[in-house]
Formats: structure tokens, C-alpha cells, sequence
């Protein structure tokens, strides 16, 4: 019963979004009001049905009714109940309509906080998210629908995935899909402008905060997904360059273009051409990703469910939404028209070449991607891209990269000169030059190659800190007033920017460390004998076995010691799960501010003594690359917090005619 | 006129890439019947791992059923598959000859040791030569090979649990008997 009300619900959320598609946006070009006020309701309602669609499903994974196929594929009676909630999206067909349920709540959010965007912008964004959550639901109920029955009905399902029944399958997934998803708002926005012909500064400010959120949700989507990885597959990496990895990148790279375009678009009223084509390709990624890990396109470790039927019909939805958007924007864009002009050195520039370099290096992340299809398609023959592709071409764009982050937070807009700059960044690029010279020896390292990529990577990060440091001074410098006033003074959107910038720095300091410095020993070990690595000791106490909810385990207990002070207990694992009669290996690791020891068990070994293989490994600094990436998000967040979007939002409602751009605000940032 | 031409160039990217994709739905990188099967597997004279003075030959394990693993360090499903070829390794039923694929020895050597060698011969294919007589696509791939040194069966992508115990023991078992 549950189940076939969940499908009941999946069908009508459909039927409300191919009304929400229509209507309103015929309402829009029409001048009709009743249709454009429709796409309100339809957006609520549509989310009503689809919570209710996704809770129906939970609840069949909950009381294990394996007479839905999906739950009897993807759960079992001896699996905790929180796994067997994560389990509901753990599937193809979970995982799409989770998807789609993220896109109801996309819409419904927008549908409550747009009171003070004119009607026919609203009525417009929604229909344009109405027709894309159509296509998707189309795509659910027809190939891949998560409440299909089988019969007869086993007795026992058939478990999650060991390597999914973790913690981060209860947060990676949805963060991620939230990012994702959330970029629909600002390819929305840009294909409501195109349509509508209106795309101003005031355009802008109404799509920032939705793309900086969905931003924010991206960035913490890969963090968690790269963190898990790290714990959970058991071999110390943090990013693998996996065709899903990169299809979680791409969004992202273009995504931090488009949020730096439109900062551009709304204090300048220029670069609105680029920030349209941006957003249209962030979202684009967004669904070429669920595309490439779906359609089974690319081999890849993630993708455990892949069929060329739903490949086709998630291609011909690609093919409509990412080739009507893009013939829209070309017959539709000069209309738009560039306003505004700059010099060649001036902030503008900074961020133009900016936004270049990280299409750039997505472009270079997709061919990479794309490469061995390429090959496979023209016959060529099939091979693989690894690693060293990835890191010989994107580490040399990142370089640049961050020196024009540099400049570009100190330049002035419109007109900047030499001088001007070379006076606001000397002490930065002197502590930067000195750091990076200084450091690597400091910390005794000689060969050649490791000195120069660690200069590399302190030049990088120290850069990014002092020339953030330099504009910040420069900003208070004509605050009147105390220390304290001139910091209260600052704009919210500022600490953001400064917040985030200090987040990048803060991961390329800790993927420089943890890649000059990390230490790790294999060894064999009986209980009593110990092994020192990066000035640690971890003596393996004892071994016992130990039984989990669905899985049979052998822990280990390791003491750790400093100095001959014990630090902790760790407590590492080899795992047998009982109905995949797969051994999975749990890592135990020792995290602190700057770093972390890690233990890992391998096999034991048949010598009668109890001996097991065991790694151990010392990463310094590994834990800065999750802060820097989380101080990205804290970033992003406190930019939307900036009172300027509430205040605009309330002036905007009192006063529904707009005025294009306001000089004071130019100023402001 | 030349920056309306210009605005046009995001879309016929995207056809470009559209195209490939149609193509790639067509191919299936997962299940490619590999002409090799029933064929005699392609003579190679390569390096040993583990002592790379002496060359080691397809010759060797002729009147041997044996499994030929191509795997490399930089390879992320390899990792995910050792611990079935660790299994099947234990059990003795079969001999596993690893063949480390476009990688350099040293990292090879370094990851048997991290993650436990399962081999019984490991051969060093550093190049890929012998990958590309081997029509190898892409790691891991593994072969079954019978007494006779004929190929019977080619996996793509790792071997689990359910290959191992459905199709390749089976296969092993009776092979062994003929």
C-alpha cells in the first residue's frame, strides 16, 4: 500500500510540473497573471507530493519490505536502521528521485523567497525548474521508478553496499545533490533573463544568494565525499581523479567562475553575457555528471548502476534542456548586450582571466574526463587517463590562478595601474618570496623537486593570505574610528570573500604538506611489537574478534605514544559482512588540528604467532584541506548573509518598479 | 555579425560532445567480447617483478591452468578487486600471474607490498606492449588460461565476489579436469 502511494504521489508531482512548465511561461509572455501566480502553488504542491513520494520510500526501507525491488536489492533485516534510511539513496533509482525531490525543494524555496521579484520574473524561473523537474520525473517513472514490486517476495534482501554503510553515505550524497540541484536556481534565473529580455545589476543580486548557497552545499558535498573516501576505502589518498570525482569538480570549477561573474554582473552591470553562458554551464556539468555516472559512458568505481537505456533518455533530456538553453542564449545574448568598460589592468581583469582559467581547467578536467570515449568513439582504441594527466595539467593553471586572486583583491575596479598595485602587494609578494625560498629548508628538505613544489605550494598559500591581508588593510585604512569600528564596518559579503580566500590557502597549505611531508611504513606485527613513523609510535596491544550488527569483525587495539607518552588508544578493523562475504578494511585514525596518524590492518599472516600486516602512516596537515574547503563554505554562507540582500529584498517589495543600477552600491565593495 | 557567430560556438560544442555520447551509449566499456577467446594467449617474453634480470614467458605455465591479472598502482579498481584475488589466492586452486600495466616496477613493487602480493609470477608490462597483444583496454582486466595456453574466459573491470564464485571457479575447476 505504502509503496504504490508513493508512486500515486510521484504521478501527480509530474502532472503538477508539466502544468508549472507550461503555463506560467506562457502566462509570462502573454501578460497573463492568473497562469504566472499559478507556478506558486504548483511549485508547493509538487514538493508536497515529492516529500511525501521520498517518504514513502524511506518507509519501505525502514519495516524491510523487500516486496519493493528496490529495497530487497539494496537492504537487509540485520542492517542498522540509519543505513537503511541512506540506503533509499543509495540506489540508481533511489538516488534520482532523491534528485528530483531536492529540485521540488529548490522550487519551493524559490517560490516562498521571491515576494519581491516582479511576477513575470518569478512566473518565469519557475516554469523553466518546472520543465526540468518534468523531464527528470518522466525519466523516474519511466525507467528507473524506485517502488517497482517484485514477486515472489524474497525473504531477505540482498544488503547495502559494505562500502557504502557509512557515515558519509548519510550526508555525501544529499550535500552534494543540494549543490547540484541548486544550481538549476541560477540556470533558471539566467534562461528567465534570456526569455525576458531583462538582465541587470538587479538581476544579479536576485540569483547571487541561490548560487552562492547551492555553492556552498557543492563545496561541502565533495569535502564529505573526499573525507570519506580517505577513511573508508583504506589507502590514505584524498582525491583519486575518478571520472565521478570530476564530475563533481567540473560544477564546482565553473560554478566558483559564475559566482565571481555575477559579483562582476551586480557591482558593474558588466560581464552579463559570461555570467549568463556560466550559469548555463554549471548546471549543464550538473546533469552531464548525473548523465556520465548514470549511462554507464565511463567505467568508473562509483558507478554501481549503469544502463544504456536510461543513458539514451537521460541524453535526449540533456540534449533538450543543455541545447535549447545554449541555441537560447545565441540568439538571445546580443539582445543583452554588454554596458560598462575597463582598463586592462583593473579588477575586471582580474576576474575575467580568472573565470578563464577556471573554464580552463574544467575544459582540461572534461577532456580528460571524455578522452578515452573520445578515442572508443572514433576507434582509435580505448585507454585510460590516470592521475599524472590530471596533476601535470591542472596544478600549472592553479598557479596563475591564485596570483591574480591576489591582485584581483587589492585592484581597483575599472582603472588600475602598476605602480598603484605594486604599492598595495610589495610587502605581500617580499613575505610570499621569502616564505617560499625560506620554508622548505626550514623544515629540512634538499632535493630539488620536493624543494621547489613545496615553494610552490607555500608561494601559493602564503600569497593568498598576505595580499588578502594587504586589501583588507586597504579597505579599513579610510574606516574612520577604532581597530574594532573599522572591522564592524566591513560588509558581511566581504568576510565571506576574505573567509573564503583564507579557505583556499588553507587547503593548498595542507595538500602541500601532506604531499612533501606524509610518512607511511608497511609492516608485519605481532602483538607487543611497536613501529615509529613522523616521530609517533603505535604499539599493537592485542587482537580480538568482535561482532557488528551484519558483519563479523577482527579488531586490533594500537596504543599511540609521543615521546613515550601515550596519546590513545586506536582501534582498526577487518570487517567481513555477511551477506556480500566481502572483507572491507576500517581504518583507525588519530585526527588532530595538525594531522593525523592513521592504522590500517592488511592480512594476517600464517606463522602461528598472531602476526598481521599492518600500515601505519603519519599525514601531516591532511585535516587542513577539509578546514580550507569548510572555511570556503563558512565564506560563502556569511556572503549571503550580507545585509544588502535583505535590504534590497524589503526595499524592493515597497517599490516594484526598478531601478537598474544604484551608484551607492557601486561603491560598497 | 562575427560575435553573433561567436555566441554560437557554446552550442556546437556541446552538439560535438553530444555526438560522442550517442556514440559512447552504443559502446559498452564493461562487456567487450574479446576476440582472444579460444584463441592461444599472445607469446610474451617480459621482465620479472620481482627479479627483473630474469625474463619470464607464456611458455612457463603451459600444462597449468592460470589466471592472467593486468592491474597498475595507478589503477583504483584494482584496489577494489585485490581483496577477491587475495581470496582466490589463498585457496591454491590456481596460479595468478600479475601483470603490471603501463606502470613504473618500482611503484608495482610498492603496492604488493603495501597491499599484500597475490601473485604467484609477477611480469612487468611497463610500456604496454604486450597489453596491446593482449587487446588490453583498460586495468584490470583478467584472463583464464587453460593447460593448453589457450584463453577460455576474459573479465573487464574487477572480479568480485559473484564473478569469482559463479564464473571463474567453475571455469577453474573444470579446466583443471580436461
Amino acid at each position: 500500500m505504502i509503496p504504490e502511494i508513493g508512486q500515486f504521489a510521484l504521478v501527480l508531482a509530474a502532472l503538477l510540473m508539466v502544468v508549472q512548465g507550461t503555463l506560467p511561461l506562457v502566462g509570462a509572455s502573454k501578460g497573463i497573471s492568473a497562469w504566472m501566480t499559478l507556478s506558486r502553488r504548483t511549485a508547493q504542491g509538487a514538493f508536497f507530493f515529492l516529500a511525501l513520494a521520498l517518504g514513502c520510500l524511506i518507509y519501505s526501507f525502514i519495516v524491510n519490505d523487500f516486496s519493493v525491488l528496490n529495497v530487497a536489492n539494496n537492504s537487509n533485516t540485520k542492517l542498522p536502521v540509519i543505513y537503511r534510511i541512506a540506503a533509499s539513496w543509495g540506489s540508481h533509482e533511489g538516488s534520482i528521485l532523491m534528485w528530483v525531490f531536492m529540485l521540488g525543494l529548490w522550487s519551493c524555496a524559490v517560490s516562498i523567497f521571491s515576494k519581491h521579484l516582479p511576477e513575470e520574473m518569478t512566473a518565469r524561473v519557475l516554469g523553466v525548474m518546472g520543465l526540468v523537474t518534468t523531464g527528470l520525473l518522466f525519466f523516474l517513472l519511466l525507467t528507473s521508478n524506485p517502488f517497482d514490486r517484485i514477486f515472489p517476495v524474497p525473504l531477505e534482501g540482498r544488503d547495502l553496499n559494505p562500502l557504502l554503510q557509512d557515515i558519509g553515505m548519510i550526508l555525501h550524497p544529499p550535500m552534494l545533490y543540494m549543490g547540484y540541484v541548486g544550481f538549476s536556481v541560477a540556470f533558471a534565473f539566467a534562461i528567465a533573463a534570456l526569455l525576458g529580455g531583462r538582465l541587470d545589476a538587479t538581476w544579479a543580486r536576485w540569483s547571487r544568494p541561490w548560487t552562492t548557497l547551492a555553492w556552498c552545499f557543492l563545496t561541502v558535498g565533495i569535502l564529505i565525499g573526499s573525507w570519506w573516501a580517505y577513511y573508508e576505502l583504506g589507502w590514505g589518498g584524498w582525491w583519486f581523479w575518478d571520472p565521478v570525482e570530476n564530475a563533481s569538480l567540473m560544477p564546482w570549477l565553473v560554478g566558483t567562475a559564475l559566482i565571481h561573474s555575477l559579483a562582476v554582473t551586480e557591482k558593474r552591470g558588466t560581464f552579463k553575457v559570461w555570467t549568463v553562458l556560466l550559469a548555463i554551464c554549471t548546471f549543464s556539468l550538473s546533469l552531464l555528471g548525473t548523465f556520465l555516472v548514470r549511462s554507464g559512458v565511463l567505467t568508473s568505481v562509483h558507478a554501481f548502476a549503469t544502463d544504456p537505456q536510461r543513458g539514451m533518455f537521460i541524453l535526449t533530456f540533456l540534449a533538450l534542456v543543455i541545447g535549447g538553453s545554449l541555441a537560447l542564449f545565441a540568439f538571445r545574448a546580443p539582445k543583452v548586450g554588454t554596458a560598462g568598460t575597463f582598463k586592462i589592468i583593473s579588477r575586471e581583469s582580474a576576474l575575467l582571466a580568472n573565470n578563464v582559467l577556471l573554464t580552463v581547467a574544467c575544459g582540461t578536467v572534461l577532456l580528460g574526463t571524455l578522452y578515452p570515449l573520445f578515442l572508443d568513439a572514433l576507434k582509435l582504441g580505448k585507454i585510460s587517463v590516470g592521475p599524472p594527466y590530471f596533476e601535470a595539467v591542472f596544478v600549472p593553471l592553479m598557479a596563475p590562478l591564485v596570483f591574480l586572486m591576489g591582485v584581483g583583491a587589492v585592484a581597483r575596479w575599472k582603472e588600475s595601474t602598476l605602480p598603484d598595485l605594486w604599492a598595495r602587494l610589495r610587502w605581500a609578494a617580499v613575505i610570499t618570496l621569502v616564505a617560499a625560498v625560506a620554508l622548505p629548508f626550514i623544515l629540512g628538505r634538499t632535493s630539488p623537486t620536493s624543494v621547489a613544489l613545496l615553494a610552490l605550494g607555500f608561494a601559493m598559500a602564503f600569497w593568498i593570505v598576505t595580499a588578502s591581508l594587504a586589501g583588507f588593510f586597504d579597505r579599513v585604512k579610510h574606516v574612520e574610528g577604532g581597530f574594532r569600528e573599522k572591522l564592524a564596518r566591513q560588509p558581511r559579503s566581504f568576510w565571506g570573500m576574505f573567509a573564503a580566500h583564507i579557505g583556499v590557502a588553507v587547503f593548498i597549505i595542507g595538500v602541500t604538506v601532506v604531499k612533501g611531508f606524509e610518512a607511511e611504513r608497511d609492516v608485519r606485527m605481532m602483538p607487543g611489537d611497536t613501529v615509529s613513523v613522523g616521530g609517533y609510535t603505535f604499539r599493537f596491544e592485542s587482537i580480538e574478534d568482535r561482532s557488528g550488527p551484519n558483519y563479523h569483525a577482527t579488531r586490533g587495539t594500537f596504543e599511540l605514544s609521543k615521546d613515550g607518552k601515550a596519546i590513545r588508544k586506536l582501534y582498526p578493523e577487518k570487517r567481513v559482512y555477511f551477506a556480500h562475504g566481502m572483507p572491507m578494511t576500517e581504518a583507525a585514525i588519530d585526527s588532530g588540528f595538525f594531522g593525523d596518524r592513521y592504522v590500517s590492518l592488511g592480512e594476517p599472516i600464517n606463522d602461528g604467532k598472531q602476526s598481521w600486516s599492518a600500515r601505519v602512516y603519519h599525514k601531516p596537515f591532511v585535516t587542513w584541506i577539509w578546514y580550507g574547503s569548510l572555511l570556503m563554505t563558512l565564506g560563502g554562507l556569511l556572503a549571503i548573509s550580507d545585509r544588502r540582500y535583505r535590504v534590497s529584498a524589503r526595499r524592493e517589495t515597497a517599490k516594484p518598479s526598478l531601478s537598474p543600477l544604484e551608484p551607492a552600491k557601486l561603491e560598497k565593495a | 555579425m562575427k560575435k553573433k557567430l561567436l555566441l554560437l560556438i557554446p552550442l556546437l560544442v556541446f552538439f560535438v560532445l553530444a555526438g560522442f555520447f550517442v556514440a559512447g551509449l552504443g559502446l559498452n566499456p564493461r562487456e567487450i567480447p574479446s576476440p582472444l577467446i579460444g584463441k592461444p594467449a599472445p607469446a610474451f617474453l617480459l621482465p620479472d617483478l620481482n627479479a627483473p634480470e630474469k625474463m619470464v614467458t607464456e611458455k612457463d605455465f603451459l600444462g597449468q591452468v592460470w589466471l592472467l591479472n593486468v592491474w597498475a598502482s595507478w589503477c583504483v579498481s584494482c584496489k577494489t578487486e585485490h581483496p577477491s584475488l587475495a581470496e582466490l589466492a589463498r585457496t591454491n586452486e590456481v596460479s595468478i600471474v600479475g601483470m603490471l600495466y603501463r606502470d613504473k616496477p618500482e611503484n608495482g613493487s610498492e603496492w604488493l607490498r603495501q597491499h599484500g602480493d597475490p601473485y604467484t609470477a609477477s611480469i612487468a608490462d611497463a610500456n604496454g606492449s604486450v597489453g596491446i597483444d593482449f587487446g588490453v583496454i583498460g586495468t584490470p582486466e583478467t584472463f583464464l588460461i587453460d593447460k593448453q595456453g589457450i584463453i577460455r574466459y576474459k573479465q573487464t573491470g574487477p572480479i568480485n565476489e559473484e564473478v569469482l564464485n559463479k564464473k571463474i571457479i567453475p571455469m577453474i575447476k573444470e579446466l583443471k579436469q580436461q
